[in-house]
Parts: C-alpha cells; structure tokens; sequence
C-alpha cells in the first residue's frame, strides 16, 4: 500500500512521539510577521532563549503596511510600536528580514513562493491561518497561533496531533470566466466550513494538474476556510519549474537532484485516503458569497435561500439581516460601493493580468471605489512592466503599495459603515473588513473588476 | 505546568454555529504587541452593535459575570490563528470552554493557554445551554478525568482527544519544555532531511 504526501512528510520530519502521545515535528521553515510574534519574541527574551534555527526563519511585515504612505513613523501610533518590535526582535534575534524598503517586501505567502524559500517536501509554519497557501507546492504548511510561533522559534519544532487526508479530485475543464476561486469557493460550499476539521486536504484531478501555481495558490490558500488547516498539491513539473532558478531555490548543481526527491514525496498512485471527493469542474459558474461566511456562497445567477427548511434556519436569517438581503433576492445586481483586488489568495500576476483584461477599455461605475493592491513588489514591478497599472489607472482604479490592505482592518485601508465590498480576499466575517458593519462579498478577481464596472453584481462572462 | 483535571464554576451561553475569532477579538485590536487588555475587546463589535432582534449580549449580563465555562455550539472559533481570542477568553477569566465542535486552530490555541475545549453532544448542549440560561448560578464541573459535565441534575459525557487529555492531566500541556528536552534528536532529524543537510 502506497502512502500520501501528508504521512511522507510528516513521517520524515517527526522527531520522537511525546509522553502526551502528541507527534514532535521539526518544522523546516518557519515564516514570521509582526502581528503574531512580539508576544512570542519577548518568552524568549524573558527566558533567555535564542532562536533555535534561525536558518530556518525568515520574517517580513504585510498586515499593518499602508499601501498608500509608507514613510515612516507611520500615523498610526500602534502599528508604527508593532513595526519597531519587529525589526528589534528580528536584529536582537539574527533573523533574516525582507522589511519595509526591501524591493522583495509583500504578503508572506506571496513572497514565500516568489522567493523561493517554500519548496516541495517542507514543512512549513507561520503564525498566520493562511500558511496552507504553502501546500501548493507539496509542503505541508499550516497556521499556528503565538504560543506555538514560540514554540517553533525556541524549539523549531511542535506538538502536533497527527491529521487525517481527505483528497479532493477537481475534473475536467473549468469554463471561460470560471478560476481557482470559484473551484475552492464550491468545495467550501459542497463540504462546508468546519468540513475539514482534522483533515488535510489533497487537491488533485486533472483539472488541478493543468493549472499553473498561482491557481493552485489561490486553492490551497482557503484551506483554512473550509476549516482544512493543511491543504496540498502534489508536486509536478509545474511545480519544479516555478522553483528553479529563484533566489533561495537549491543551486543549479544540486536542482535536479532535489527535484527528483520532491517527486518522490507525491502521494503513492495506490496510497490510501480517509476520504475522496470528486468535484466535477466543467459543472461552475462564477461563485459569489452572499452571506457571513466562506460557505454561504451562490453561483452569480442563483437567488439567496430562505431560512425556512435549511439546517440552520437562524444562521441563515442573521446573516441575510447582516447582508440587507431578502431570502430568494438574486444576488446578481446588488450595488457595489467598493471592488478590492489583493490579498494572499488573489494578487499575484495572473490574477492581475485577469482582472485588467477585463476592465480594459472600461471605467470603473461612478459611486465605486476601487483599488489593486498587488500582493508584493515584485508582482508589482511585474505588473508595471506589462503596463498593467495604466490600464487599472486608466479605468479609475487605485494602484496601491504591496500588502494585505482592505482584506482586514489593521492598516488605513478600511470599509466604512455598512459599504458593500465586492473583494477578492478570503473572508466575510462580519467587520472582516475593518467596519463592524461593513459587507464583503467573495469572488474570482475578474468577477470583481466585473463588479466594479458595472457598480453592481454581475456575472464577468457577459463582459469577457 | 499545573495538572488540570477539573473546572468547576458558573457558566456563560454564547449560542450560535461557526463563531470566527474576526468576531471574537476584531482585528483592528491586534494592533498591539502584548496580550495584555485583550480581553477588554472581547466580542466587542457584537456587544456594541446589538442590532435588530439582539438580546442584551451574554458577555455583558450581570448574571454571567465572573463565570469560568463558556459554553458554545458548533465551529466555534472559526477563521484567522489570533492567539488573540483565547487569550482574551481566558484574560476575561473563563478557564475551559464545552461545545459542539471547535475549529481546529482555536482549539490548539486554547490547550497552550491550559485552557481545556471539550465537546458535548448537541442535545447535551442544547440542555446545559438552557439549563444555564434559566439557573444562572447553576455550577457546571468539569471532570477532564471521568469525562463528565455535571450541572445541577443534568450530567453528561465531555470529550477531549486522548493525548490533549493526558497533556492536562499530567501538566504538560505547555509544550515548549518537552520540544527542547533531547534537542539532539531534532538535530538528528533536521540532519537527515535533504533540503536542510543538501545532498
Ligand atoms: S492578505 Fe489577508 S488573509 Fe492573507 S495574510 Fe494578509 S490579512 Fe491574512
């Protein structure tokens, strides 16, 4: 019998069985930022801990940056103390650092890939839940929270409960106008938010084979959202061949060596699974969440449910009440007051090439505000070089500064009152968007430029 | 560590599925570079906003302060890592939570705090929710030994993974002293792992 990526992996990287009966796995890159780490830095401290492999570390900031104004002291007073303890405890520490003013600065789980450092094989930690966006490359990659970042920083290793692998087989052919987004937006739907609870998830099928790493990206990213902590792709030559030649890719000499051994770690064609699903790609349509969470999503055609007759009727009635909608309401033609393109799930280079394609030659509805906000420099470079930011200019967007932005309220991009976000981000918690009432609805990038044409919810495929 | 076997005190309702820690602890509130005050920002857009058909939120009713168990319903703690919001349950003085299910995350969280997350049944739930609700002084204990939620007259069966059980029970639910004991077997197996060593 045959074994899954996941039991290779972990099989590989355990360390002993705990007294507890917990697993100790060495962690083989741990990624920090600034919101999850000062608490964890100053354990250390007080204790008189080093870090125990900074060879295996490496920390940006992304989550307070403004994308408009980055000159600092920054005005907002906490962020600027946030900032400060971060580049101290990565000095105090001997952390390797891609700050403010670094050309290579961005969203972790954007850089992470871009630079190389997250490479098939690895496990992979951060203090951040959308770590799982590492899985794409056939790590296994997961988010922890401070006391574990503490953990990993003094130990490089963590206490772990062993998961259980659910794979997930995308086929066929997704549709002109259907992305990766609404492939993970429709196995949220289909399995539901806490569906993943204990397992990780295997992402395969031949639809998931064509796809280039950004899709893959933006599948394994939302993981989380479906409740997975790790999701994963098994590595191929797409994979290999988006690593090689990056700044921290094996050197040339020894690449090929290392890629035979990340194909080696695929899951076994016989291995066994605690679960398979299949998802039938060629069957989507655009997806877009009309409620409060990931799952309460409908294809851009299809009406909001009513209560009545749902497993949750109170769930469902609290959140059309949040939305302002009426149960049956299409959700096709809801005003938009804002489009976001960005975050860790949406901003990289194909997705931004997308979501221009469309806006081209268009202009962005006279009461929407919209705004790009490349998920790191080099997207953004990238971009610029392809004159992608004239034509989002052009059209009336914003062309912002690398970092999460509007995808949650700790930096100056923010909902105000009760707006309604059309977003490309991965959450629509209520105030997710730094407005206690503000409204997010989730969907594809090019869905949301689409959005912001026609100041309303539409369907991108009309206007392609 | 302190061996934890039982939790007994009066308890706090939070009904509601799939709870996420954006609603706990909002975001803008991470802003910060310890966990102090933290729990001052418990829930607090939810208890600020109310709204429409909203009770008076359980955080703030008069008759649940100083409680020790808060008691949830399916999911709970769903969403981002923040430490955040077990941090500031446990600041608020809450010492275990029981529930339906716990997002994964949260719970593993809420075990490095020795904050216990055990599951009940959803009619066991159900039960203790309204039994709480009527009889605010009602003490719930806690027996992470026995297995047992006891409340007045009502009883029932809690459960908590084997090996998170036994990391309370035998106080070694704070982690970071058994990964450094033996180091060199991390070295050992850092040693064999072809990206860390090279070929
Ligand atoms: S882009 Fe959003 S989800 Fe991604 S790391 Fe930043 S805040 Fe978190």
């Amino acid at each position: 019998m045959g074994q899954t990526l996941l039991k290779k992996v972990w099989d590989l990287h355990t360390v002993r069985q705990l007294p507890t009966g917990q697993t100790q796995l060495f962690i083989g890159l741990h990624l920090v930022h600034e919101v999850t780490s000062p608490q964890a830095f100053d354990t250390l401290r007080q204790r008189g801990w080093p870090v125990a492999r900074t060879d295996r570390t490496f920390a940006t900031v992304d989550h307070i940056v403004p994308t408009r104004e980055r000159k600092r002291p920054f005005l907002d007073v906490m962020a600027e103390d946030m900032m400060t303890a971060l580049e101290r405890n990565v000095r105090d520490f001997g952390i390797r650092f891609v700050g403010l003013d670094d050309a290579r600065q961005g969203i972790v789980h954007i850089i992470g890939p871009e630079l190389g450092l997250t490479q098939p094989g690895m496990t992979i930690a951060c203090g951040d839940s959308h770590t799982s966006t590492h899985g794409a490359f056939g790590s296994v990659a997961f988010g922890i929270g401070t006391s574990q970042v503490r953990d990993v920083l003094a130990s490089q290793c963590l206490a772990l409960e062993p998961m259980k692998v659910r794979r997930i087989r995308v086929t066929g052919a997704l549709s002109k106008g259907v992305y990766a987004k609404d492939v993970i937006l429709a196995i949220i739907q289909r399995l539901g938010v806490q569906g993943g609870n204990g397992y990780a998830y295997e992402y395969a099928g031949d639809c998931v084979d064509r796809m280039s790493m950004d899709e893959r990206m933006t599948i394994c990213n939302m993981s989380i959202e479906g409740g997975a902590r790790v999701g994963y792709v098994n590595p191929d030559d797409t994979t290999i061949e988006y690593v090689r030649g990056r700044p921290y890719a094996p050197p040339a000499d020894r690449f090929d060596r290392m890629a035979s051994w990340w194909k080696s770690m695929a899951s076994d064609a016989d291995a066994a699974y605690d679960d398979d699903v299949e998802i039938k790609a060629d069957e989507l349509t655009p997806i877009v969440t009309w409620g409060v969470n990931p799952g309460q999503s409908i294809g851009v055609h299809d009406r909001v449910p009513a209560p009545a007759g749902t497993a949750d009727p109170k769930a469902i009635t609290d959140a059309l009440s949040y939305m302002g909608l009426t149960a049956g309401q299409p959700i096709a033609g809801m005003k938009v007051d804002v489009a976001f393109i960005g975050s860790c799930t949406n901003a990289r280079l194909s997705d931004l090439r997308e979501a221009a394609r469309i806006v081209k030659g268009r202009r962005v509805s006279e009461h929407v505000k919209a705004l790009v906000v490349p998920g790191s420099n080099g997207v953004a470079r990238a971009a610029e070089e392809e004159g992608l930011d004239d034509v989002f200019r052009a059209a009336g967007f914003e062309w912002r500064g690398a970092g999460c932005s509007m995808c949650l309220g700790m930096n100056p991009d923010k909902l105000e009152g009760d707006q309604v976000c059309a977003s490309s981000s991965n959450r629509n918690f209520k105030g997710r968007q730094g407005s206690p009432t503000g409204r997010t609805l989730l969907m594809s990038p090019a869905m949301v430029a689409a959005a912001a044409v026609a100041g309303e919810v539409t369907d991108v495929r009309e206007l392609a | 560590m302190p061996r934890i076997t039982k939790v007994a005190g009066r308890a706090i309702p939070m009904r509601g599925n799939d709870i996420d820690t954006d609603r706990i602890v909002p975001a803008r509130f991470l802003r910060a570079i310890t966990f102090e005050g933290m729990e001052a920002h418990l829930f607090e857009d939810d208890r600020r906003l109310g709204g429409p058909g909203h009770n008076r939120h359980p955080f703030d009713v008069p008759a649940y302060q100083g409680a020790s168990i808060l008691l949830v319903n399916r999911n709970f703690g769903c969403g981002s890592s923040r430490e955040h919001a077990p941090q500031a349950i446990r600041r608020w003085g809450l010492e275990a939570i029981v529930g339906e299910s716990f997002a994964e995350i949260f719970f593993g969280n809420s075990a490095m705090l020795g904050m216990p997350c055990v599951t009940a049944a959803p009619e066991d739930m159900a039960a203790l929710m309204a039994l709480v609700e009527q009889q605010p002084t009602t003490v719930v204990t806690l027996d992470l030994v026995a297995g047992t939620c006891e409340a007045g007259k009502l009883t029932c069966p809690i459960s908590l993974p084997a090996n998170v059980r036994e990391a309370f029970v035998s106080g070694a639910w704070d982690t970071t002293g058994l990964l450094l004991d033996r180091y060199e077997e991390v070295n050992n197996t850092a040693a064999r792992l072809p990206y860390v060593a090279g070929f």
